[in-house]
């Protein structure tokens, strides 16, 4: 994280002035997420913590974008703004160019289950259920069929290379396998954004390396908008942008030709 | 997909099998402590009921009033004589009747002394056969009472037994009631019910001799004719009562009761002390309740990164309420269905040992299936609500700080 450098002051230098990101030729789509000069602002009794201090991104369909900062810069904070989790203390998150702050909380929350799969550095998955029954949870929420959820759940464990597990609860699985099915459960209402905070953080090198290729796959094979949330810059590789970010500001944008 | 808000919760609830248990607990004594009450009062209700229709549709009582429920020697001036028999008996529509008169008196033998019930019963076998039938008492040993006897007594099965004066009582021997030497003629069979079954049963006329109430009677039973409305016969009855003692219409100092009625009266008190017994026994399930609550409380601290996590993956507010709200019902349904099987469990033991010691006739214990549905969902219901409050706290939690929750 010491590889950040802090040039292109420019970018939100006094937190306030937004220059809209130019458009590079590759990304002449709509933005699928927008974040247009958020603050985000948490009051701790008589101390203003300003976490995010206007901040604007756009992210595109398609893209595979890494924020990076070290911890406490902001950058879980950035996550909440693009996983729609949180809504912003002053400025604007436009998700498919509709602002978040139209939505109710429930609305939010249906949004976030068919727009956003979440992926996190703890797995998160529900300890009661199988494999298969964790990769079918988010479809409770939205309505699916019974017949087609489960169909859907046990080709995704496939891809995932778990479909000898599928019976298995979360603590009889290794690390790199609840990641795995965290993955999946990730995929099941095939939702345009990924969104994988330190997906390696909990996994051995090995284990990490699986989870990566796995996204990069997606990325490449499905199209997904995958948004990977590191502090670890071996992980940025695997990404078409980097965003670093420090102190709520994001410091500077950097694109991978390759990736 | 209601499924799916049965089976989380389920799981949910396996998963802490020793802190499932001991909510489960305070449920289980609740609902256990108000079924068995309530199927002991019905057993009670039941018996009791059994025990009037047993005296027969078509029958009617008729006492001084104030002694509806003890019949027996009136200590106030209303009293009522043969002659109010002979009026009764005199009513269109009334088949027969007969008077009888009871009070407790010191009974003497084997140089022992305790007070029973003497009563004083008429010596014609039709008027005794409509007594004995409304009150089941059959000849086991020895005979009836009859027309000639003075100073002769039948006993209740009870004085067979060497336990009410140190010795069984036999067929010749001699009883002292108020001092006054009773031969035993009769032993009567076992009824199941101690009052009964220590019966001593006099001639009338010795009765209003040896006691000093002379024509008196207690109790008069008429028994109606075929296929005649009892009640109306017993308006009947209450006018021409009216009439013979010179009362005008409200003051009547005398009561004519169907057996229903006299049931009701049994029943009604019953009742009363039922509710009351409930009541105290639905304060332990209140304190199962908060049981309940507590644990969904901390449930809901222990799952909160899980609730955020749901809300991540799309879970609406509405979504977590249900799912938590659904787990406290189940400890609810839970504690209500063991509660239901060992309180109807209990009543049944507590049933057969009642009849085993005392006799058949007060208590007769039977499952009630609207009772056993109506607790468990009840007991569900009372879960959800105990629930509730934590699980609104949970639907309610911030997603961001529910997943950094550790």
């Amino acid at each position: 994280m010491n590889k950040i450098k802090k040039t292109k002051k420019n970018y939100n230098s006094n937190g306030r002035t937004y220059k809209p990101e130019k458009k590079s030729e590759k990304h002449m789509k709509d933005p699928i997420i927008s974040v247009r000069d958020v603050w985000k602002t948490y009051y701790l009794g008589e101390n203003v913590l300003n976490v995010l201090k206007g901040v604007s991104l756009d992210i595109f369909p398609g893209e595979f974008v890494s924020i990076i900062g070290p911890s406490g810069s902001g950058k879980s904070t950035m996550m909440n703004m693009v996983g729609v989790l949180d809504i912003p203390t002053k400025g604007k998150v436009l998700l498919k160019g509709k602002d978040i702050a139209q939505y109710s909380e429930s609305g939010l929350a249906q949004l976030r289950g068919k727009s956003i799969g979440f992926i996190f550095q703890q797995f998160n998955l529900i300890p009661t259920l199988t494999a298969l029954e964790n990769v079918i949870f988010p479809t409770i929420f939205q309505g699916v069929p019974e017949k087609e959820r489960t169909k859907r759940a046990k080709k995704l464990l496939e891809i995932v290379g778990l479909s000898d597990r599928m019976r298995h609860k979360p603590n009889e699985l290794s690390g790199g396998q609840q990641q795995r099915v965290a993955i999946a459960r990730a995929l099941i209402n095939n939702p345009e954004i990924i969104l994988a905070d330190e997906p390696t953080g909990n996994l051995d090198s090995i284990s990490g390396k699986q989870v990566m290729d796995l996204l990069s796959r997606l990325h490449r094979e499905e199209k997904k908008t995958i948004v990977l949330v590191t502090h670890d810059i071996e992980l940025v590789k695997y990404s078409s942008r980097k965003v670093y970010i420090k102190d709520g500001i994001i410091q500077k944008i950097t694109h991978n030709h390759h990736g | 997909m209601i499924k799916d808000y049965f089976q989380l919760p389920w799981r949910e609830i396996k998963r802490r099998k020793l802190r499932s248990w001991l909510t489960l607990l305070g449920v289980i004594i609740g609902i256990a402590a108000v079924v068995s009450l309530i199927t002991l009062g019905q057993g009670l209700q039941n018996a009791i009921e059994k025990q009037f229709s047993a005296l027969g549709e078509d029958k009617l009582f008729i006492t001084a009033k104030g002694s509806a429920l003890t019949p027996g020697l009136s200590t106030d001036a209303v009293k009522i004589r043969d002659k109010d028999v002979k009026v009764v008996g005199r009513v269109s529509d009334v088949r027969k009747t007969a008077g009888m008169i009871f009070t407790t008196a010191r009974i003497e033998f084997n140089d022992n002394v305790r007070y029973f019930v003497v009563s004083g019963m008429p010596t014609d076998p039709e008027e005794r056969a409509l007594l004995g039938e409304a009150q089941s008492y059959k000849i086991e040993s020895g005979r009836s009472l009859e027309k000639s006897d003075r100073f002769k007594v039948v006993v209740g099965f009870e004085y067979t037994q060497k336990g009410l004066f140190g010795r069984a009582v036999e067929l010749g021997d001699s009883l002292l009631i108020l001092n006054q030497e009773f031969k035993v003629v009769g032993i009567l069979e076992r009824i199941g019910s101690p009052p009964d079954d220590q019966s001593l049963l006099i001639p009338f006329d010795t009765f209003g001799d040896v006691f000093g109430t002379g024509d008196e009677v207690g109790l008069i039973v008429a028994q109606v004719q075929p296929g005649e409305d009892t009640s109306a016969v017993g308006d009947e009855i209450t006018k021409e009562l009216r009439k013979s003692r010179g009362l005008k219409e409200g003051e009547e100092d005398f009561s004519v009761q169907t057996p229903e009625q006299l049931s009701a009266a049994f029943t009604t008190i019953l009742d009363i002390v039922q509710v009351v017994l409930v009541g105290i026994a639905a304060i332990s399930l209140l304190v199962g309740g908060v049981g309940i609550m507590n644990t969904m409380y901390t449930a809901v601290l222990q799952r909160t990164k899980e609730i955020g996590v749901m809300k991540a993956l799309g879970a609406k507010n509405s979504h977590v309420l249900t799912l938590f709200v659904v787990e406290s019902g189940f400890y609810g349904l839970g504690g209500g269905l063991i509660g239901v099987i060992l309180g109807i469990g209990f009543a049944k033991l507590v049933g057969i040992i009642f009849v085993a010691v005392v006799g058949p006739a007060f208590l007769s214990v039977e499952v009630n299936y609207s009772l056993v549905v109506g607790t468990l969902i009840f007991s569900f219901v009372i879960g959800c609500l105990s629930g509730l409050a934590p699980a609104r706290r949970a639907s309610q939690l911030n997603p961001v700080q529910s997943l950094r929750y550790e």
